[in-house]
């Protein structure tokens, strides 16, 4: 060790100004954890109010407040982030590069994020409460309608774009400039292929969705009506700019979860990736498909049909790239010699419920029978099967697997289990049966319903509970492992694992790859 | 204690009613069932194209999803290291690569073309028979007959649903949530087309039985049609967030004999020339009080509370503007507030009932200011 070879400055000062991609990495991930507890805690607020017919805890107002911070923290505050801090961890120790390319500015993309929340989170004791119109904040209700706290929204909206943006060049940047020599695009492991197309992704509509809620706060403070037909606007074009940035959103919490997952299964398979190159391809393919598809979450505002087909048929085709991904992995499986390990676990948990999930997508892209599902709690079935059983499995599952990498330290392989098992079958219960009262005519986001939604509704509200009880067990073992878990310094913690992160010392030192290593 | 345990019975079935239904298909009666876990059909052409399609593509789902899922579950049992397996080393394949992008995209051609030619059906608006204009309010729905002898009839549809059953201390109802004042009646038999519009914000008229659902969008006029073949009552909600209130705006529609539709039509033009007869009237403070709690608790109660004690709303009881002039308070109930939730009543509810709502609020909840406002004198402030 030379002697300008340094380990961490000492206490608050070492987390303030810290350039390190691994401290910057933990931030993030402890960041998101806590903003996946705030989150889940409105959201047991909503399950509940919903557990019985008939208003009992909160008002209607509260609880429009609750479905709209829940979509919202759940989203830019817990699932980007957690994959953002995944990459700050994995990119450079990935690629054989010893830091993120920009360090300073990682350092400030993610010290401006906790201001930001906590801002929006100070919406809920304001006068007029926070913002009840929904994570989608469709104008006019979220303009000429919402509460006076729709300003705080809005910056804190600008703060969160920002942030995104400077982590994705820092991520672009990284990738194209500090591959280790050898380390050509195609070696790349695809978590870094998977995150460098959704960096791209979220500087092309992270602007858009900046440019929608500016248009929002002319149309609130001063006198302009981008949103309002009474002034020769359109409130539905607030929706088509909307989407525009929200439907490649949903790609960009997905495809870095579709990294992870290719990241694990090989290992538990012992046996390489199928189709490296066709993953590759697929995911650039739902990447690019993911600008043209966006009115798909429209169906229902009066297109005209040439706009309904055109956005039917484009959708249905992000059903190919999506399906031979989902193949790709099955055949990895195929005659592989597989162990179950946690991370295995959840990988087998997001498989089949991503899955299920992209089903309800692909019956959710038919225009016409989108008719009777849209704004049903049909749709709130698919999305949290792509988002938790998609997003959120998967981020357990990267944990779990490079949990003891980071720390040097082995997880309670049996308490790991046990949350998977808990998660799993408290998740479908949540949401299996959202499926059955949307198809029957329960419309979403809504505090109160009509009696024969009623069974069903408890037992999602059960699940719900279950499944956020499992959460804790996870925090309890994830910390259990940093404090007193075994110790390990094995390289690779998993006997099928490849790749140059599972060549350096276990715990990963501070500082990996000063010299660059040579890929073969 | 029996019903409870054969509830839980059918929960834990859910999955294989769901299956068993789609064997019965067609076979459901009008109105969602307790428990129902697939779509409706509904009572329309379009409902059941749409069911099908529907169903077409779940079962390709299911079928796809137990050759994946199989291929998986083979695997995980099959290819263990516990069972003492060398794990093969093929990583690529570029012919089944080929083949599971291609097949995938054959089968989406086979949902398209069935697809298409549904939507296509549902964008024919050619031939309706009869219009009718329906407009979103926060939170309620407007319904106008656009009659081709130019007599308009029109009026509002509230959710019925007491606040002693939302807030549990009355027994809930059959249709708690599900029932309105005065539905929408309809025709059987007859393509109505549907003009959608709001006053407010966004909301989405949907009634899944008639397989309608579109956005009722302020400044834009939407059209959608529907033609039920069985005469129900079919009930529906707003589909789209609205605000605070948006669980509580559900449609109801009646669908009728054509000679019942008839009937009713003529006694809601008569309603009418009554309330035009009306509004040249002056009642006495007894009927305006009478008149206005009705109007008071089916319009304002929702915000200003039971006892005009306020709520959502600000106070009624001793507030400045039910005890002040009269021309405040009625612009105030005319007009509304802008940038409040108060909205324009001026045009949701007639000059009668606006009259007697504002007498009431200014002689209830121990404002006894002792005037009396005449339908003329609503009339008068409107016309400035």
């Amino acid at each position: 060790m030379g002697a300008h070879h340094h380990g961490p400055a000492k206490g608050l000062s070492r987390w303030l100004f810290t350039t390190n991609h691994k401290d910057i990495g933990t931030m993030y991930l402890w960041f998101s954890f806590a903003m996946f507890i705030l989150g889940g805690s409105f959201a047991m607020i909503i399950r509940a109010e919903l557990f019985q017919p008939g208003m009992q805890l909160v008002d209607p107002a509260f609880f429009n407040q609750m479905t709209t911070l829940h979509g919202l923290v759940m989203v830019f505050g817990a699932i980007m982030p957690s994959f953002v801090g995944l990459a700050n961890w994995m990119i450079p120790m990935m690629i054989g590069a010893p830091d993120m390319a920009l360090p300073r500015m990682n350092n400030w993309s993610f010290w401006i994020l906790p201001p930001a929340f906590l801002i929006l989170a100070s919406t809920l004791f304001m006068e007029g409460g926070a913002p009840a119109f929904g994570w989608t904040f469709y104008a006019p209700l979220s303009t000429t309608y919402a509460p006076p706290s729709v300003t705080y929204f809005i910056f804190s909206i600008h703060v969160l774009g920002l942030s995104s943006i400077m982590g994705s060049i820092n991520i672009i940047a990284t990738v194209m400039n500090m591959r280790a020599p050898g380390m050509t695009y195609m070696k790349m492991p695809l978590f870094v292929w998977t995150w460098l197309i959704t960096a791209f992704l979220l500087v092309a509509v992270m602007p858009v969705l900046a440019g929608a809620v500016t248009m929002m706060l002319m149309d609130v403070h001063f006198g302009t009506s981008f949103f309002s037909a009474a002034g020769g606007g359109d409130p539905v074009l607030f929706q088509h700019i909307f989407w525009f940035f929200g439907h490649p959103e949903v790609y960009i919490i997905i495809l870095p979860a579709f990294g992870v997952v290719s990241q694990i299964i090989p290992t538990f398979a012992r046996k390489p990736l199928f189709g490296y190159d066709s993953m590759v391809y697929a995911t650039a393919s739902i990447a690019f498909l993911s600008f043209v598809v966006w009115a798909h979450h429209m169906y229902t505002v009066g297109m005209p049909v040439a706009g309904e087909l055109f956005f039917m048929y484009a959708t249905m085709l992000i059903a190919v790239p999506t399906g031979v991904k989902v193949f790709n992995w099955v055949t990895t499986m195929w005659r592989g010699a597989m162990t179950f390990e946690t991370p295995m676990l959840f990988c087998m948990g997001f498989l089949v419920l991503f899955t299920i999930g992209g089903f309800t997508g692909l019956m959710l892209s038919i225009a016409p029978a989108d008719f009777q599902y849209h704004d049903s709690y049909f749709v709130v079935a698919h999305f949290h099967y792509v988002m938790v059983a998609g997003a959120v499995f998967s981020m357990s599952a990267a944990i779990y697997y490079w949990l003891p990498k980071w720390c040097g330290r082995m997880y309670n392989e049996a308490m790991g289990k046990t949350h998977f098992w808990i998660s799993f079958i408290g998740f479908n219960i949540a949401f299996f049966p959202q499926h059955f009262v949307g198809l029957a005519g329960m419309p979403r986001r809504i505090p109160d319903y009509a009696l024969q939604f009623a069974d069903f509704n408890m037992l999602s509200s059960i699940g719900a509970f279950i499944y956020g009880a499992s959460q804790i067990l996870f925090l309890y073992n994830v910390i259990a492992t940093i404090v007193a878990g075994k110790p390990t310094s094995d390289e690779k913690t998993w006997d099928g694992a490849e790749g140059l992160e599972w060549t350096v010392a276990t715990p990963a030192p501070y500082h990996t790859f000063e010299t660059p290593p040579r890929v073969k | 204690m029996l019903l409870k345990a054969n509830r839980l019975f059918k929960l834990a079935l859910g999955p294989v009613l769901m299956l068993l239904s789609l064997a019965s298909a067609g076979a459901l009666a009008a109105g969602s069932k307790v428990n129902q876990v697939n779509m409706s059909p509904g009572v329309t052409d379009v409902g059941q194209n749409i069911y099908d399609l529907h169903m077409l593509i779940f079962w390709i789902c299911v079928i796809i999803g137990a050759l994946v899922f199989g291929v998986m579950f083979y695997s995980i049992y099959y290819h263990r290291k516990s069972r003492g397996v060398t794990p093969a080393t093929f990583h690529e394949s570029t012919k089944v690569e080929i083949a599971w992008t291609v097949v995938p995209f054959l089968i989406l051609i086979g949902m398209a073309v069935p697809a298409t030619s549904t939507l296509l059906e549902i964008y024919d608006f050619d031939d309706a028979e009869m219009d009718i204009l329906i407009t979103g309010y926060q939170w309620k729905w407007k319904y106008e007959y656009l009659n081709a002898d130019g007599e308009n009839v029109s009026f509002f549809s509230n959710l019925r649903t007491p606040q002693s059953e939302v807030y549990n201390t009355e027994a809930k109802g059959e249709h708690y949530l599900l029932e309105v004042d005065e539905p929408v009646v309809i025709p059987v038999d007859t393509k109505v087309r549907f003009l959608v519009t709001a006053n407010d914000v966004i909301h989405s008229w949907w009634v899944p039985e008639l397989a309608v659902k579109k956005d009722a969008i302020p400044g834009f006029i939407n059209e959608t049609w529907t033609k039920a073949t069985v005469e129900g009552v079919y009930r529906g909600q707003c589909a789209e967030l609205c605000g605070k209130d948006h669980g509580f705006m559900p449609v109801v529609v009646n669908v009728v004999s054509k000679e019942e539709y008839a009937d009713w039509m003529a006694v809601k033009k008569s309603e009418a020339a009554e309330i035009r007869e009306l509004m040249a009237q002056t009642f006495t403070m007894d009927e305006l009080m009478a008149r206005g709690k009705a109007v008071y608790e089916r319009n304002c109660l929702a915000c200003h509370g039971a006892n005009g004690e306020g709520g959502v709303g600000t106070a009624i009881a001793g507030s400045a503007i039910a005890t002040g002039e009269v021309g405040g308070h009625l612009e105030v109930g005319i007009n509304g507030v802008p940038g409040t939730a108060m909205q324009a009543f001026g045009g949701q509810i007639n000059d009668v009932e606006m009259a007697a709502v504002i007498t009431y609020q200014r002689n209830a909840f121990g404002n006894n200011m002792g005037d009396m406002i005449q339908p003329i004198d609503v009339y008068n402030h409107k016309r400035g």
